[in-house]
């Protein structure tokens, strides 16, 4: 099989209706690992307990940023290519993106309580995920308001791109201003500064939620590819309908 | 197991992890099912794909 046939909605369904299952029960058995890794993990000399907490906070973190990176390049798919998939994967990408940048903040406040001795802090990286769960939420919005789908697609997907220019801004937030947020400690060039005790269940959780991600991503766009032949059907019926009432009637007049 | 004087604070992230992506599972699971009960209302009703195929056939 072609990677051009999975442009093919029904094709898609049909392959990732076979495809689900093994990624729910993979997503399923990693995440439990992941959990178990966590819940073993020692304490930290510095937090306590309370570095149990970065094992959910920074892997929503991350996909916070991955889901709208995934989402742009479904955008471009819309405006270069037109892919018949592309607006249904940026589409389905969204209120996920959304539930992982909302768990990013409520779980970053709960960790930073303890820590940092407050919940909220107007900085440069608190800030600037609150404008990325904004930004999901008016993207949401956006296709909503839109009824035509075409005309949603290619709003929402510059919407998107222009939203893309505050991914580098996340990233290198702790970088270019001071913040009560810590450096990065993982991806960072020289290696990773967090000991491997807690490097191993934190990777484990990311490649779970990944895996959570990806599997509910294909489910959502299952269903709006469901959604748009609803649509299709409810326009043919509607049409068929104008047809029979005919010409002469009032209703089809212009007024 | 023991998390000491935050426990609350520990425990409240893993419960609300778990509730946003017990939500998100739901949220997607009944709209699979509206759409499918909504795709076999029209064709119920007569109306069908211009390719003649069903569209509640996607196994």
């Amino acid at each position: 099989m072609k990677l051009s046939d999975l442009a093919n909605p029904t094709r898609f369904l049909s392959l990732t209706g076979r495809l689900l299952p093994y990624l729910a029960a993979a997503t399923a058995i990693v995440l439990l690992i992941g959990l178990y890794l966590s819940a073993t993990a020692p304490d930290d000399y510095q937090q306590g307990a309370t570095v149990k907490i970065m094992f959910i906070h920074v892997p929503n973190a991350w996909l916070s940023m991955f889901v709208w990176a995934v989402m742009s390049a479904a955008a471009l798919g819309t405006l270069v290519w037109r892919h018949p998939l592309a607006d249904v994967a940026a589409k389905a990408a969204a209120p996920i993106g959304a539930s992982f940048t909302f768990l990013a903040l409520v779980t970053g406040s709960l960790w930073g309580r303890p820590m940092w001795g407050t919940y909220w802090e107007w900085d440069a990286r608190l800030t600037s995920v609150l404008i990325l769960f904004l930004m999901y939420l008016g993207l949401m919005a956006l296709w909503r308001a839109v009824e035509d789908p075409s005309r949603a697609a290619r709003a929402a997907a510059v919407l998107t791109l222009v939203g893309a220019l505050n991914l580098p801004i996340i990233k290198f937030s702790v970088d270019w201003w001071n913040t009560l947020h810590q450096p990065a400690s993982v991806f960072r060039m020289g290696g990773s500064t967090l000991d491997r005790a807690f490097l191993i269940p934190l990777l484990v959780m990311a490649v779970g939620f990944t895996l959570l991600f990806v599997t509910l991503h294909l489910a959502a766009m299952r269903n709006e590819i469901l959604r748009r032949r609803v649509r299709a059907l409810q326009m043919m019926q509607a049409r068929a309908s104008a047809s029979e009432l005919g010409p002469a009637s009032p209703a089809s007049q212009p007024a | 197991m023991s998390f000491g004087p935050y426990a609350s604070f520990i425990v409240t992230s893993y419960l609300a992890a778990a509730l946003v992506v017990v939500l998100l599972i739901a949220w997607i699971a009944l709209d699979y099912r509206s759409q499918k009960r909504r795709l076999r209302e029209l064709e119920d009703s007569g109306v069908s794909r211009r390719s003649g195929r069903s569209a509640t056939d996607i196994k």
